[in-house]
């Protein structure tokens, strides 16, 4: 047991590393946030786009997301931060890492947004037309809205999941909390920061799906 | 200004020769249709026999595959017409009530008033309130569908459709969906309605409030009116083997 406590609790090993893993946690946050934000908000953008269907555009979005669908998180980092470079674009490692994890929640939150819609009812359009709402008024204030509350379980699973791989970016030298982590715990040859970072990781999800659970229960009507 | 075609026209709505076809499938083959302001024309008929499809042609939510219709003058099925500010002036009641399980009973009825009327918040609460109490719903403003009995339901969507002050209300089975139990409480609007003066279409399979509301009755089959007349009429004194055949169906002996 004390054996135990010293290689995971270590609090001379946590104390010295706390700065570090600290550190790496802001770092870790401020892209988690970034991804969950732009991500979602562009998937409902396009999801909303694709509803006007104009098929060209609708085939844009579908290429999209079916590739990023279909490729992994790490081999699209790796062509961004490795091949954008050769056409003459220089960004940051993290945002390259924002970008991409960004891109990918997108396309899996597109097709999620995009079910909801289109399971709407189809009395519910009928009837906002009817009173001479427009489509664009209609897919926002009744289809939507809808929708939304419908796919919150779902995106809630999929941004977690997506969110982890911010840890990814650690191979395009984004210095997020788990490569410090890892870092540390070499050189203290102790596991230590890696409880740190699992706690790290416990105080961005846990209210993630707090939120989730309270969103979900404060918009819940029964059918 | 919403009336500002009652004069142009003795008539509120007016179809001729609606054709619809869904694929090869006829619903619909040259239906004519008149409706006088203030009258109430009951549709009854098989199903299958093309009475919703009829009904939605009125508002264009069904598009007619030939024909006419024009609404208090204007022919709505001509290029270039604004269709949502021709629905405005049409309201529709439909058989799943369709109220937006997200919103309050208010926000039901005074969506459109805002988004399509422009009113501010407060006016078209206000409205939306007058349009609940009407229907005899005043104290259920602030429940959501989910929490109104199906009777409710349908009542909140009475309101949505008069709350926009329409030329005419289309109903689409309005008590079909309901429990024997809860039909009463909707028809008593409708008929409040119709003493108002308000101009409906009404497809129903309820005979009895045909017989003592309707000033009309059309029988359709087939994709065609077979016959119409005042209930007494229709109801009394059926001509075509299809209408005999049909009550004979309906009032069960
Ligand atoms: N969107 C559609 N696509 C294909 N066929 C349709 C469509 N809408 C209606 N029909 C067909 O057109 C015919 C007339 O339908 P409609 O709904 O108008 O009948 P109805 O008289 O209202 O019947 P009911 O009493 O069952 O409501 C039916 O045979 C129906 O199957
Ligand atoms: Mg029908």
């Amino acid at each position: 047991m004390e054996r135990f406590l010293d290689q995971f609790f270590n609090l001379e090993v946590m104390a010295r590393y706390l700065p570090d893993v600290a550190a790496g946690f802001v770092v870790t946050i401020q892209l988690a946030l970034s991804v969950i934000v732009t991500g979602l908000l562009l998937g409902l953008l396009l999801a909303v786009i694709r509803a006007f269907q104009i098929r060209p555009v609708n085939w844009l979005i579908i290429l999209f997301v079916d590739l990023y669908r279909a490729l992994p998180p790490l081999v699209i980092l790796i062509i961004f931060y490795f091949g954008l470079p050769f056409i003459g674009i220089t960004m940051s490692a993290f945002v390259i890492a924002w970008i991409v994890l960004a891109s990918v929640l997108a396309a899996f939150a597109e097709e999620i947004y995009w079910a909801g819609i289109t399971s709407v009812n189809k009395g519910q359009w009928e009837a906002a037309r009817s009173t001479g709402l427009g489509f664009t008024g209609t897919l926002f204030y009744v289809v939507i809205p809808q929708a939304i509350r419908m796919t919150i379980p779902p995106l809630t699973n999929r941004t977690i999941a997506i969110t982890k791989n911010t840890a990814l970016a650690s191979v395009v030298t984004v210095e997020e909390m788990l490569t410090v982590a890892q870092t540390s715990l070499a050189y203290a040859a102790n596991t230590s920061p890696l409880t740190m970072a699992a706690i790290g990781y416990l105080l961005i999800f846990f209210p993630l799906t707090m939120a989730s659970r309270w969103v979900e229960t404060r918009y819940a009507w029964k059918r | 200004m919403a009336h500002a075609h009652d004069i142009a026209s003795k008539f509120v709505v007016e179809a001729y020769d609606i054709h619809k076809s869904f694929g090869d499938f006829e619903a619909l083959k040259g239906v004519n249709l008149t409706v006088a302001p203030q009258e109430l024309v009951f549709i009854i008929g098989p199903s299958g026999s093309g009475k919703s499809t009829m009904l939605r042609c009125c508002n264009l939510l069904e598009q007619p595959s030939r024909g006419q219709v024009k609404i208090t003058g204007e022919e709505i099925t001509s290029r270039g017409v604004d269709i949502n500010e021709v629905r405005q002036r049409i309201g529709m009641v439909f058989q799943q009530f369709n109220l937006y399980p997200h919103m309050s009973a208010l926000g039901n009825v005074s969506l459109a008033l805002r988004k399509v009327k422009k009113m501010a918040r407060s006016e078209a609460e206000d409205r939306a309130h007058a349009a609940l109490k009407r229907v005899g719903l005043a104290d259920k403003a602030g429940n959501h569908p989910t929490e109104l009995s199906g009777g409710q339901q349908q009542r909140v969507a009475i309101a949505r459709a008069i709350a926009m002050e329409p030329d005419v209300i289309l109903f689409d089975e309005p008590t079909s969906a309901l429990d024997p139990e809860l039909v009463g409480s909707v028809l008593e609007v409708m008929r409040e309605l119709r003493e108002s003066g308000m101009t409906m279409v009404v497809v129903s399979h309820e005979m009895r409030f045909a017989r003592d509301a309707a000033d009309r009755v059309i029988f359709m089959d087939g994709g065609l009116i077979v016959e119409e007349g005042t209930p007494e009429r229709i109801f009394t004194d059926p001509r075509s083997d299809r209408l005999k055949s049909f009550l004979h169906s309906v009032t069960g002996h």
